[in-house]
């Protein structure tokens, strides 16, 4: 792996994430890559927990933890005090979870990305609200179990497409990363820090927890996703140009879904239909980025 | 140098002389001129500030929260439904020790839909941790908003301070605009206690444990104790270069008299004109202003009341299944100084129904005739409706 910043470490090990914490992964990376001269805003989310409680810390730069629904607008402030005290080179970043990004910060996070805010916004997706104990968000995608979307109850409408509600805002940047992709995430996070205005990057982070998977499968799963197609890596400059950035082997579904307990109860026509949802998605990706199937 | 302003306007040159350097807002009437002032004032360069057009209030508040965290002097001014909107975000500024100042415009909450006077607004968030002064008139209006900064950044608490609607925010007044100089000698540039800053990595509102929490609660009671001593030193140092100052509360003719009025607000000035009156005929009556409501000034108002034998609250604000809030605050004050005067309430006013002189005197009369209180909370100046069942 050819990353100049590998030996830089800003996570502390005695962090209190549960094993095979995808999060936690995601967190490493992105801070060997954006490295001191970084202030991280964190609204209420799992890492709310993982950083540690007062007086301890896991995270070597300064953090702002924040109110659930805040992320994008307490960044707004901090880079505002920031240019005014004249510090042009720290960068700000929001790290916020699913349910802090698409659901209950989406207002936040709209208003600022509109205004072209300059600062990264990193939403590390585990796909629930695992921190208050696995219910539904609008990150939950088709089929899943919750505690909230339990039984025959389970969710049986679509993720929210989260990059695309932001590629509509026509930001600078946006881009899905995957913790079992560190040199493309590694890559992405350096691009997010070297481009000025609103930038997201949209984080598969598996959750060994809530999915009900072995935590020593976390990011083989993670993986599968994106070799399914489940989790495509893209990304988009301006909200015009997009480019796909692995082209996966294109593996059944199937085989993500039967290994996590999350999606136990789908029959095999359910995940035929869900099979159905993702070439759909794909093929629209591809149009999207100008290729062919 | 002598200028007429509306209290918007008063609002506006205090927060440009106190060199707030981060602004955000969200429109909402009676509030706007505030805040369209301030973005003209970004906008010409009369301020070195950054103005942050939100999209709500919530995120206003949050907004502010991150720049004061980062470092810098902030404002924002809003009123009603933004302030409930904020209610969350105002609790964290002050669990935070951030000293955000705010312009509060007193108007009625919805449903219905009212625009107008009413102090149901700002008082509902008295538990949040902020201080909170009430200013009669448009020349107090700019000079607490200067002083606020000071207080808030001694005490290390957020400070609102708050005007009526209409009454104060859109009446045109002389006021006496401070030179930027005398401002500077009163209110020195920001110094945080803290800041997010990469060379000294803090975390900032982490985790805390119930080993913790406590204490840190603790701190910010003591905090508000200590605002209220601290609060009479920095009048003073405004006062020196000023030649101002208001008090915690303001006692008017209590020396002599029977029935005290306690007032906060403009209504406080048509109690003026009405104790002239009433003076000139001989009633023995008094009023008691009381300007700083968080903290509750509990010893200057025993004190004041004391000195009457009947005190009554004009309220233009209610507590349902309560009472007016102000008459609850002095009854609490009250109730464990021995032998003290009965406390009579008045509700008047609601979104933004005038209180009359005529009323007032009509107050006065009553709570003169009447041994005790017959109930909490007298409402006056109210219009005769079949109940709604």
């Amino acid at each position: 792996m050819q990353l100049e910043a590998m030996d830089r470490e800003l996570m502390c090990s005695g962090h209190v994430g549960c094993p095979g914490c995808g999060a936690t992964i995601a967190m490493r990376f992105a801070l060997k890559t954006l490295g001191e001269k970084t202030i991280m805003v964190l609204p209420a989310c799992c890492w709310s927990v993982i950083a540690g409680p007062f007086p301890q810390s896991s995270l070597k730069i300064p953090v702002i933890h924040t109110a659930f629904e805040t992320g994008g607008a307490t960044a707004s402030g901090v880079r505002a005090a920031l240019d005014m005290r004249g510090d042009e080179e720290t960068t700000v970043v929001v790290w916020a979870g699913d349910g802090g990004t698409f659901d209950i910060g989406f207002q936040a996070l709209s208003g600022a990305v509109e205004r072209n805010e300059n600062f990264i916004y990193i939403c590390y997706d585990n796909e629930a609200y695992m921190n208050t104990g696995i219910q539904r968000s609008s990150s939950t995608p088709y089929g899943a179990w919750t505690t909230t979307t339990s039984g025959s109850d389970w969710k049986k409408l679509r993720k929210k497409n989260i990059v695309e509600a932001l590629v509509a805002h026509r930001i600078p940047y946006a881009a899905t990363a995957n913790i079992a992709y560190p040199e493309d995430l590694v890559r992405k996070v350096r691009k997010a820090r070297e481009t000025k205005g609103s930038r997201f990057l949209h984080i598969y982070a598996s959750c060994p927890t809530g999915w009900r998977i072995p935590a020593e499968m976390s990011v083989r799963i993670a993986r599968m996703a994106v070799q399914t197609n489940i989790f495509p890596l893209y990304e988009v400059e301006n909200g015009i140009d997009y480019t796909i950035n692995v082209k996966p082997r294109e593996y059944l579904v199937r085989e993500y879904f039967k290994l996590q307990g999350r999606f136990r109860h789908l029959s095999e026509e359910d995940l035929d239909q869900i099979q159905g949802m993702v070439n759909e998605d794909w093929e629209r990706l591809l149009r999207k980025a100008g290729e062919r199937a | 140098m002598k200028k007429v302003l509306e209290g918007s306007q008063a609002v506006a040159e205090a927060v440009r002389l106190a060199k707030v350097q981060v602004i955000s807002a969200y429109p909402i009437t009676p509030q706007t001129h505030i805040v369209e002032i301030l973005s003209d004032y970004v906008a010409t360069g009369r301020m070195n500030a950054k103005y942050l057009r939100v999209e709500s209030e919530h995120s206003c508040m949050a907004a502010l929260i991150g720049a004061q965290s980062a470092g810098v002097r902030t404002f924002t001014a809003t009123c009603s439904q933004g302030l409930a909107l904020m209610h969350e975000l105002l609790h964290w500024a002050a669990g935070a020790r951030l000293p955000i100042v705010m312009g509060e415009v007193n108007r009625a909450l919805a449903p219905g839909w009212n625009i107008w006077c009413d102090q149901t607004d700002s008082l509902a968030q008295r538990d949040t941790g902020w201080m909170q002064l009430y200013c009669e008139d448009s020349q107090e209006v700019l000079d607490a908003t200067i002083l606020a900064y000071r207080l808030a950044e001694r005490v290390n608490l957020p400070t609102m301070v708050v005007l009526d609607a209409f009454y104060l925010s859109h009446t045109y007044e002389p006021v006496d605009v401070p030179e930027q100089e005398e401002v500077d000698r009163f209110l020195p540039p920001y110094k945080p206690a803290f800041t997010l800053d990469p060379g000294h990595p803090y975390s900032l509102s982490p985790l805390v444990t119930p080993n913790a929490y406590m204490e840190m609660r603790h701190d910010i009671a003591l905090a508000m104790e200590d605002a209220l001593a601290i609060f009479d030193e920095v009048e003073g140092e405004f006062a020196r270069i000023m030649g101002r100052r208001y008090g915690a509360v303001e006692e008017i003719d209590t020396d002599d008299a029977d029935v005290i009025f306690v007032t906060s607000g403009a209504v406080t000035s048509t109690v003026r004109l009405v104790l002239e009156e009433l003076r000139s005929r001989g009633e023995k009556v008094g009023a008691l202003k009381i300007k700083l409501f968080r903290p509750f000034p509990t010893e200057a108002v025993r004190r004041a009341l004391s000195k009457g034998r009947k005190a009554v609250v004009v309220d233009r604000n209610y507590s349902f299944g309560a009472s007016g809030i102000f008459a609850q605050e002095v009854r609490a004050a009250l109730c464990n100084a021995p032998g003290h005067p009965p406390v009579f309430g008045y509700i008047a006013g609601l979104g933004g129904r005038d209180i009359t002189t005529q009323m007032l005197s009509h107050i006065y009369f009553e709570v003169k005739e009447s041994e005790a209180p017959l109930r909490e909370s007298v409402w006056v100046g109210r219009q005769e409706v079949n109940r709604a069942t």
